[in-house]
């Protein structure tokens, strides 16, 4: 162990006073056990001794934690933010995993064993070979119906969901249909009310019955749960109002003209707003078969 | 007795003033407070944004004098605004005419004008002792100054009729003072605003995140958030034309909140939370931002939260009035714990005869 002055002193040169992985052994274990018994109750949201890590408390502290205890010396990790491999966030934390891990990261989905994402699932279908961590913000899906923690716990082992519900029937009398956007709760194995990140809706039908294990971690909230592969996993919805996934409307993406793949839009002073795929890999692989192609 | 008991507390005050004295003067002759304006920047805008006088040098001395100590520091310049008369009112600064030197949007990822990282530690890595990767490529002309104009925005939103129209108050208006005018609840928001603008970054910070997390409004977005100098202008006052009298560097944002809409009222789905700091404070313009919009859309209902509560908030993150109260409670109490005694003897007696009784 180098000590922080010599650190210093020989410019970061002996990055090696860090662990592989950053975090020490015990931290590790205690992650992965954990992980096992979310994995064990799908939806559960266990508590776990979180870390402080080097970035901000909900800048992905969860995921990176969940990332950093499952990474071994075979492991591909790709990192992305909102989609996009180059967010400032992705470029952040794949550097932590290089930097402390040795480790090789990829831009491809289809390489990565391990891919640490905030907001989104990735456009290619996952394998079972690979896991997708996921950061969450607000682990408890009930918080917008029950602001205390321990309370909402109560009613999650109870599986007391009326006020859940009844949240729901409000919004849509209120406004017409049900308002949440990113975020939309879902019900895991038919036992628990999950809060699957602020994934887009887009991306809720891709939770259900995948090959894929999603892992979620909140660190700032110290929760980390899971749905294991071939799990069910059904949006909160009622027969008459059925949940729906964004619509584009026949908009496609002005890079690589995929109108099959969640899109964002941009501002511009003049005209139509542009849109473009959020997921940056699979967009740049569409163009690069069409290139081919012609 | 009463004599020396006056005289022994004159001495030890003296003792006291002393002990300080010889450990500022220590710090002041080994940093003088140019240094610390060129080391300690954040430190001096939390100290100029709470003590709410944009002087970076008086910041610098009042940091020093507190050894460090922010609050203390703010007290300092606080009296020492109380020296400065109110000349006038600026015009309202516009943001439009600001040299932006960070622009950052987390609604989307194109906008007018450009993101504009800047200089920002958001996406270091926060190990200590280490140094960040080198690159010698960097020139001080790379570090934006003078800029194009950066369209705001809440303005896209509010042309397509998603975001809530400015409030009718007109800017050129003279707003509430709060520095001459004791609060008084429902505040107006100009009021608010300015308590917001200069409570403690920690306190406000604290409120933001409660609400965040589930005892205010759901999760807002940053629309804009951006850094750099305004100009200030005031009416000249010989010629009454707009004349410039410097540049203050402010931090904006601007946190857009929706849920609005219903289908029983005519209101734009999204409105707006406003923030402000001198300095690069974007912590606290961001807590700021989300206070405003809670304390706004609980106006004239019961408030479910603190956060909610003008009360509430408005009396409780100033740090000056908020330190002072509560590091009283080290003032001598000996006549009012006296009374408290033969109280507690007196009710603890009652107790036991009462016991006795039964």
């Amino acid at each position: 162990m180098t000590s922080v002055r010599q650190l210093v002193q020989d410019a970061g040169v002996s990055a090696s006073a860090y662990s592989y992985g950053f975090l020490d052994e015990t931290a590790k274990r205690e992650i992965r056990r954990k992980t096992l018994k979310a994995i064990a109750i799908p939806g559960y949201q266990v508590p776990f001794g979180s870390r402080e890590m080097p970035v901000s408390r909900g800048w992905g502290t969860g995921g990176m934690q969940l990332t950093l205890s499952l990474v071994g010396p075979d492991d591909v990790v790709k990192v992305i933010d909102q989609g996009d491999d180059a967010g400032v966030n992705a470029a952040n934390i794949r550097r932590l995993v290089e930097r402390t891990t040795g480790l090789s990261t990829t831009l491809e989905t289809a390489m990565a064993s391990i891919i640490q994402s905030r907001h989104r699932i990735p456009e290619e279908a996952l394998r079972s070979d690979q896991i997708l961590v996921l950061q969450v913000p607000v682990p408890e899906p009930l918080r917008n119906v029950e602001r205390r923690v321990s309370a909402a716990r109560v009613m999650h082992a109870e599986r007391d969901y009326s006020k859940m519900w009844l949240a729901l029937y409000e919004d849509i009398v209120r406004r017409g249909e049900v308002s949440f956007g990113a975020g939309y709760p879902v019900m895991v194995h038919g036992r628990y009310i999950m809060a699957p990140s602020p994934i887009p809706r887009w991306d809720i039908p891709l939770l259900n019955q995948s090959d894929a294990l999603y892992l979620f971690g909140a660190g700032r909230e110290k929760r980390i749960y899971a749905v294991p592969p071939h799990t069910s996993v059904e949006p909160l919805q009622f027969d008459d109002y059925p949940f729906a996934v964004e619509d584009f409307d026949g908009k496609s993406c002005a890079r690589c003209g995929a109108n099959d793949t969640f899109l964002e839009e941009s501002i511009s002073e003049v005209g139509m707003p542009r849109f473009r795929c959020s997921d940056t890999a699979h967009c740049d692989k569409v163009l690069e078969s069409r290139e081919v192609g012609t | 007795m009463g004599y020396t008991s006056v005289r022994g507390g004159l001495d030890a005050i003296h003792h006291a003033e002393q002990l300080i004295e010889r450990t500022v003067q220590r710090a002041r002759s080994s940093i003088d407070p140019a240094q610390i304006q060129s080391f300690f920047g954040l430190a001096l805008d939390r100290v100029m944004s709470e003590g709410s006088l944009y002087d970076p040098e008086l910041a610098a001395i009042a940091l020093q004098q507190a050894e460090g100590d922010i609050i203390e520091a703010v007290i300092l310049m606080r009296s020492f605004r109380s020296t400065l008369p109110r000349v006038g009112y600026s015009f309202a600064a516009r943001i439009d005419e600001q040299r932006v030197h960070r622009r950052v949007s987390a609604a989307y990822r194109d906008i007018p004008g450009g993101q504009v990282l800047g200089c920002t530690r958001d996406y270091t890595l926060r190990l200590l002792g280490m140094p960040v990767d080198p690159l010698d490529d960097i020139q001080d002309q790379d570090v934006p100054g003078a800029s194009p104009a950066f369209p705001t925005v809440i303005d896209f939103l509010r042309r397509e009729g998603l975001m809530a129209e400015p409030p009718p108050e007109s800017p050129e208006e003279n707003p509430a003072d709060i520095t001459r005018e004791p609060l008084r609840i429902p505040a107006p928001r100009s009021a608010r605003l300015q308590i917001l603008a200069r409570g403690e970054s920690g306190a406000v910070l604290s409120l933001a995140y409660g609400a965040l997390r589930g005892y205010g409004l759901a999760h807002p977005y940053v629309g804009e958030i951006r850094s750099g100098p305004v100009p200030v202008s005031i009416s000249h006052p010989v010629t009454g034309r707009r004349a410039r009298i410097g540049w203050l560097p402010v931090t904006e944002a601007h946190m857009v909140f929706p849920g609005s809409g219903s289908l029983s009222s005519d209101a734009a789905d999204m409105s707006v939370g406003f923030g402000i700091s001198t300095g690069r404070d974007e912590r606290k313009a961001i807590s700021m931002g989300i206070i405003d919009e809670n304390l706004t859309r609980a106006e004239g209902k019961t408030p479910g939260s603190p956060i909610e509560d003008q009360e509430y908030v408005l009396h409780h993150i100033d740090s000056v009035e908020a330190s002072g109260f509560v590091e009283h409670l080290k003032l001598p109490h000996y006549v009012t714990f006296q009374s408290q005694l033969h109280q507690s003897r007196r009710i603890t007696e009652l107790v036991k005869a009462s016991r006795a009784n039964d």
